[in-house]
């Protein structure tokens, strides 16, 4: 996937290294190879980072933040426009 | 009986569907449709347990989605395998959207591993999740909650059968979501779909603005000009929604939205829109890059790596690019019906 790259500087993926327990969870849940195994868990390609949460959310020790969400246009305009406006989703 | 049900197998719990491991014309023909985009809302597979093969009490649970075509995706891939099948009530909406939805979630996964009663059905206690369902699925909660541990299964169908007999280890490469070139073929049908009503209202506006000129509103001008309006449109649609999607990794700039405007005045410079001239060419293009730098933008929706932070970044940048784009090109084009007189 490193041939695909989106905007860099934006994730909010968080890892708080003195509360990973080091059980090795999210490198193995992170389709996009961010994090990996150094002991504990070490966020290596922070770009790649496509804010999918399935770090977070198995996350046994709460080390691992983000704000999840779909990286979908047609959505973030839906919650931008009234309630009526016709849309996808 | 569904199509893809050949019998049934005699369990504790009474007869499970076992599921055929070819799909056949008719599900081609559904899997086709849904990628068209015709038929994804309702293309759905009843909720509960199913086998294929001939499963023992210790063989392995593979949960899924009820998007047909994810079911369909999985029993196809699963030949020589002796497994039970977990089909989960997701609204029929893959695994990875519905774990995004939270509707392939912890409680959902809970929830079907009681109703179908599984734990008298099986002798273990492990259920191999699709690595996907993960951004809606806290594997340890599950465990807590039903007995049951999971087990991160691959992120595709194809990798099932070499998982299973791997001794449920999935390699590297497994876990690791791709976009190849065909991947993303198979996406733009439906992004044509989707296209379909709002692109209908703008041809309609785009041919009757195509009639204002210096007679005020001519029907004959609205028909000679809108058809170049309406190339104009469908011009930009085709390079935003198909050749984006395809091009992608070539095209420069990592906004989609930025690739859209690249392949829109490609297009518009390849295609030079049936004679179009002079301040006519320039409206015209001008439509045909705000439209195709949109439909990319919209794209994002598609790809397995643009993160919500980034994408409304992109937006916050771009559409006001679009917006100001399409009107002039509007403002362009309705201008050149005064222009051109003596």
């Amino acid at each position: 996937m490193r041939e695909f790259r989106h905007l860099p500087g934006v994730a909010t993926l968080t890892l708080d290294r003195d509360a990973c327990v080091g059980c090795g969870l999210c490198p193995t849940l992170c389709p996009h190879g961010v994090l990996v195994m150094d002991g504990k868990a070490v966020v290596v390609d922070r770009d790649g980072c496509m804010e999918c949460g399935a770090c977070a959310m198995n996350c046994p020790s709460g080390a691992l933040m983000v704000t999840p969400g779909v990286g979908c246009a047609s959505y973030i305009l839906k919650t931008w426009l009234p309630r009526w406006f016709p849309g996808c989703c | 009986m569904c199509g893809f049900v050949e019998g049934f197998l005699d369990t504790p719990v009474g007869p499970v569907p076992r599921v055929r491991m070819r799909v056949n014309a008719a599900d081609r023909l559904g899997d086709a449709l849904a990628r068209l985009g015709s038929l994804r809302r309702e293309y759905t597979v009843v909720p509960g347990l199913y086998c294929v093969g001939s499963p023992r009490p210790d063989s392995p649970v593979l949960a899924t989605a009820n998007y047909k075509l994810t079911f369909d995706a999985l029993r196809s891939r699963l030949e020589g395998v002796d497994a039970w099948l977990l089909v989960l009530d997701t609204r029929g909406i893959n695994v990875w959207c519905a774990a995004g939805k939270a509707l392939f979630s912890t409680a959902e996964t809970v929830r079907m591993v009681r109703l179908s009663r599984l734990d008298e059905v099986v002798s273990h206690r492990r259920l191999v999740l699709p690595q996907l369902c993960a951004t809606g699925v806290d594997g340890l909660a599950v465990r807590r909650e039903c007995g049951f541990q999971v087990v991160w299964g691959p992120v595709r169908a194809d990798d099932v059968a070499a998982f299973l007999a791997d001794g449920m280890q999935a390699s590297e490469p497994m876990r690791r979501v791709t976009f190849t070139l065909g991947e993303r073929a198979v996406l733009t049908p439906v992004e044509l779909y989707l296209a379909g009503r709002p692109l209908a209202v703008a041809l309609a506006l785009a041919v009757v603005l195509s009639g204002i000129g210096p007679e005020v509103w001519s029907p004959s001008m609205a028909w000679e000009r809108g058809v170049r309006a309406v190339w104009a449109l469908l011009a930009g649609v085709a390079a935003g929604a198909v050749a984006v999607p395809l091009a992608l990794p070539w095209l420069p700039g990592r906004s989609l939205a930025l690739k859209g405007i690249w392949a829109g005045a490609a297009v518009a410079c390849l295609a030079p829109f049936a004679g179009a001239r002079g301040l006519d060419l320039a409206g015209m293009a001008l439509m045909t890059v705000a439209v195709a730098s949109y439909m990319a933008m919209n794209f994002t929706g598609s790809t397995p790596y643009t993160s919500p932070s980034g994408v409304e970044k992109e937006m916050r940048r771009f559409l006001p690019v679009q917006i100001s784009t399409a009107l002039a090109g509007m403002i362009v084009w309705v201008g050149s019906a005064f222009w051109r007189l003596p």
